[in-house]
């Protein structure tokens, strides 16, 4: 009836775990009752989880990466903690199995349930603004994509509650992930989580590329896009021909864990090297799909704060997408040690140090707009600069790893470690962040707290080279990737000091979550009246802040690059339009919240062996999707008049604004 | 004031209707499905001669078999254009007869792939038993099952356009599942040369 | 609103024809190639380059006949994102099977 599950799948005997498991629920049963003793339920089903507003659905991305980079925090500090304890005699207090599990959930968590969404978040919230459009082009599978990416997320949560996490690493292993080596749930979980979020994240970016080809603004040029704009399409690209490699790999796993097939074990006629082929034929793009979307925000905030127009702007364009080609044809470099011909090694040793390139480019691109830019040092600023400063770092060792035979000495040693987290955390996390603090105003309407994000941001800087930098050194003295205990006592100094990197990073943590609640307790005197706290170059700052639904009354006529900056110079900017129209937005509708259980149901199914559950829910999927076509009345008119009232509304805030000196 | 810039766009752009942003979003689709064939076709050149002291492609496949399935599937694409052609003419009952000629013979196709793998497996070559075996049902099958959702889905279509006639949606939806099938040609095209005629040579 | 762009998005060369002559190339271009491996009158080499080539033609003759890809102005997206997905498949495969087969070579 119920598979392999039973009551013995909870891991009682495990203190930590339970720790973890109790306080999560605890915390679950504190929101569920608020919501009750509120009575947000209905708000929150109508306002949010059927809606299907681009913005909306972009801020629950923004949550969930959010709460999710609190779990995969929590696997960095055990790690750490655990790597600063046990050495020599003492074995720390992580059994290796339990260790085991938690480099697999951080890496896996970090990757996918925090940087995609982070990225994805703001796709959705500020592509559609930026190109002068007033949704994406599938609103429904926009809300569908959420729900996929939520149920891998709560895939990988159950995990640590009923039954185990992966032992093989985010990236697995052949043939240690197969089923004869590892018949346990753990395997099972993370396939499962990163198959399904996959497909989630295979149709955004069907719906953005349509978007941006399709959706333009009149007189919107793709040479008059802003960056972020480019960025995103050029990452859209790579998701959508690099995550099928993804999900074909997997169900090849699939096939062979549940019906016995040999494509990637030792025997019968599998090839486990298939596997890392595989593998990181997708994983390779799936590094630049995370950090493009960081590169646009850079260049969105380092215009705006340098008050000067991006400086090479052709040579960005082509930067950005030579790096979205060159991302296909590196992803050989991650297993240099496989032991391949030196021809092979040497063609994506090449191609592996060409793709540096574009990304000096970009960087040049950055310095010359700061170059008598005049700048303001604001929070966004701060995480850009952070950025410009130890990223080049990250991408200098980079450029040391591609060469094979000093790979041959770093490979899986802590100092790769350091080269991608190098690339990670001060490149696309600073990058998300930053744009967090930037666009939250136009999100939310008011501005967050300065002074904490300033704080938080030098709680990560410091925290970052604390944590990292011991580990360049440590991967030069020797020291392998995934330990949990070691006998060379030369080592453990070091793990201490990035151990406190750890807990400076904790500290950032800390600072942005009170950053968080301080802005909301101050968020009448930091309101954001006129929809463009920054004075900013791009059409989303023609908006008000929040927007209204339909983002824009009229569609604006796209004359030049940063339009809104050229109309704001020429005093056009602010202009009421003779006459509305009557607007159409889609209805809410409850199908991604339905798709996003159903999915849960099958992949939790599939883990434990629950036949007839998982066949139900797939059926209940294809059905959902075949009712989802059949439904006729799917959009609602915003009748012109309500356009006007809406409209009216935000002039006479934008004149007081004026009068009051605010502009 | 006169808001000149917004009430005159360039005579060149045109708001993109909802079916150019359907066909383009399903076209894109089908690109990423072509590399999830592109990926099982690489797997299977890679494994297709491990065969693990079990038979190969000579002792297992039919080609005059193979033959008849192709024509069925290629029969069955001419036939649902045949219906696209009705479609653009307006004249329902042709398209019907297209529609239903397609899943005819596309049920003809997939039946006797099953009746294939059927004997397959019960003369013990099921895809557990080799390195080839496994990547010759995992191509041939997804694809198989690929054919499959189209049937339902034509299955719907033809429902759909019995109750509620040759609307724009339902037009538009028949316009998406003829890329999806002749794309499944395609990809058959691919399958009969490198997974049958090549490994057979 | 009711009557949209059909013709803008499908082609000008929607006719019964066009799907005849279609078929009636598929229909060679098949038996070509399973006319090179069933009669055996071509060496092998040459019958496996004839075997790719009536493929390709084939996929060619299903392109332009079926699903009506041309240079045209409505196809533009069309072209753009299948030559930029055939160049990745290409990529792909041909990665893998280098990888995969001088990795072989060196387990022997």
């Amino acid at each position: 009836m119920l598979g392999k599950l039973s009551l013995s799948a909870i891991p009682l005997h495990d203190a930590i775990i339970m720790g973890a498991v109790y306080g999560s629920l605890v915390l679950a049963v504190i929101i569920i009752a608020l919501l009750t003793w509120f009575r947000k339920w209905s708000f929150l089903w109508n306002e949010w989880l059927t809606s299907l507003d681009h913005k909306k659905i972009g801020i629950m991305y923004m949550i969930l990466a959010s709460i999710m980079l609190l779990r995969g925090f929590s696997d960095a500090m055990l790690m750490r903690s655990q790597q600063a304890l046990a050495a020599g005699a003492n074995p720390g207090f992580l059994q290796p199995p339990h260790f085991d599990q938690i480099f697999g959930s951080h890496g896996t968590i970090m990757i996918v349930f925090v940087l995609m969404p982070f990225l994805v978040g703001l796709m959705n919230i500020i592509i559609p603004q930026q190109i002068g459009a007033r949704d994406v082009a599938f609103p429904l599978m926009n809300s569908i994509s959420l729900g996929l990416t939520i149920a891998g997320a709560f895939l990988v949560m159950i995990s640590l509650g009923v039954g185990q996490f992966t032992t093989a690493g985010w990236s697995g292993i052949a043939p240690l992930f197969e089923k004869q080596f590892n018949p346990s749930t753990g395997v099972d979980y993370w396939m499962w989580a990163i198959q399904i979020s996959g497909v989630g994240s295979t149709l955004t970016a069907i719906n953005f590329l349509v978007t941006i080809i399709k959706m333009r603004a009149p007189g919107l040029t793709f040479m008059r896009l802003p960056l972020f704009v480019w960025t995103a399409l050029t990452t859209n690209v790579l998701i959508v021909l690099s995550f099928p490699v993804l999900t074909a790999a997997l169900f090849l796993l699939t096939l062979d864990r549940y019906l016995g097939m040999h494509f990637y074990t030792n025997d019968l006629g599998g090839n486990m090297m298939l596997w890392n082929n595989l593998f990181w034929m997708w994983g390779h793009p799936e590094v630049y799909i995370l950090i493009l979307p960081a590169f646009g925000v850079f260049s969105e905030v380092v215009a705006t704060f340098s008050r000067k127009k991006l400086f090479g702007y052709k040579s960005l364009v082509y930067a950005t997408v030579a790096i979205m080609f060159l991302s296909f044809t590196v992803w050989l470099h991650h297993f240099f040690t496989m032991g391949n011909t030196p021809a092979v090694n040497v063609f994506f040793s090449i191609t592996t140090m060409l793709i540096a390139i574009p990304t000096g480019v970009k960087v040049y691109d950055w310095l010359f707009t700061m170059y008598r830019g005049r700048i303001t040092f604001s929070v966004p600023m701060y995480w850009t600069m952070g950025f410009l400063t130890i990223f080049v770092l990250g991408g200098m060792t980079g450029v040391l790893l591609s060469i094979p035979p000093a790979d041959f000495v770093f490979h899986n040693s802590v100092f790769l470690i350091a080269h991608f987290h190098n690339m990670l955390i001060p490149g696309a996390l600073f990058g998300y962040f930053a744009g967090i603090q930037y666009w939250f105003p136009k999100a939310y309407g008011f501005r967050l707290d300065e002074k904490w994000g300033k704080r938080a941001f030098w709680g990560w800087f410091i925290g970052f080279l604390l944590a990292f930098i011991p580990l360049y050194i440590l991967g030069f003295m020797g020291m392998p990737r995934r330990l949990s205990h070691y006998y060379n006592l030369e080592w453990q100094p070091l793990l201490i000091v990035a151990l406190a990197g750890a807990v400076m990073i904790l500290f950032g943590i800390l600072c942005l979550i009170i950053q968080f609640i301080v802005s909301i307790k101050n968020r009448k005197a930091n309101v954001d009246v006129t929809g463009d706290p920054w004075n900013g170059r791009t059409l989303e700052w023609a908006t008000s802040s929040p927007p209204a639904e339909y983002n824009f009354a009229i569609i604006p006529n796209v004359h030049t690059l940063d339009e809104f900056w050229d109309r704001k110079e020429r005093g056009i900017a602010y202009q009421r339009p003779e006459k509305y129209h009557d607007i159409r937005m889609p209805k809410n509708r409850p199908h991604g919240v339905i798709i996003c259980a159903l999915a849960l149901t099958f992949g939790f199914a599939m883990v434990w062996y629950i036949w007839w559950l998982a066949a139900l829910s797939i059926a209940g999927i294809i059905g959902t999707v075949i009712i989802s076509a059949v439904t006729n009345e799917t959009e609602y008119v915003i009748p012109a008049h309500e356009v006007q009232r809406i409209e009216e509304e935000r002039f006479r805030a934008l004149a007081a604004a004026q009068d009051s000196g605010n502009i | 004031m006169q808001n000149s810039m917004e009430s005159t766009y360039p005579a060149e752009w045109h708001e993109a209707d909802r079916l150019e942003i359907q066909m383009l979003g399903f076209w894109i689709y089908l690109m990423s499905d072509l590399v999830i064939f592109a990926i099982l076709f690489a797997t299977f050149i890679v494994l297709g001669q491990n065969y693990a002291g079990g038979p190969g492609p000579k002792q297992l496949f039919d080609l005059p078999y193979l033959f008849g399935e192709t024509m069925l599937l290629l029969t069955s694409s001419v036939a649902y254009g045949f219906g696209m052609v009705a479609m653009q003419q307006e004249k329902k009952n042709a398209v019907l007869a297209g529609l239903g000629a397609a899943f005819l013979l596309g049920a003809g196709f997939v039946a006797m792939e099953i009746h294939e793998f059927y004997g397959m497996i019960m003369a013990g070559h099921g895809p557990s038993h080799s390195g080839f075996l496994s990547s010759f049902f995992a191509l041939v099958g997804t694809h198989g099952t690929h054919v499959s959702f189209g049937l339902l889905w034509m299955a719907v279509m033809m429902i759909q356009l019995l109750i509620k006639g040759p609307t724009v949606v339902v037009r538009s939806r028949l316009m998406r599942l003829s890329l999806f099938w002749h794309f499944l040609d395609i990809v058959w095209v691919g399958v009969f040369t490198v997974v049958y005629l090549w490994q057979v040579l | 609103m009711e009557q949209t762009h059909i013709e803008n998005t499908a082609t000008e060369h929607v006719s019964y024809k066009n799907y005849i002559t279609g078929f009636i190339l598929a229909v060679v271009l098949t038996i070509i190639s399973f006319g090179l491996v069933l009669t055996g009158i071509v060496p092998k080499q040459l019958a496996v380059t004839g075997l790719f080539v009536a493929a390709a033609a084939q996929i060619a003759v299903h392109l332009y006949y079926f699903l009506h890809l041309d240079s045209s102005l409505s196809q533009r997206w069309n072209l753009i994102t299948i030559a930029f997905t055939a160049l990745l498949l290409f990529i792909f495969i041909a990665g893998t099977i280098w990888i995969m087969h001088t990795l072989n070579t060196r387990m022997m």
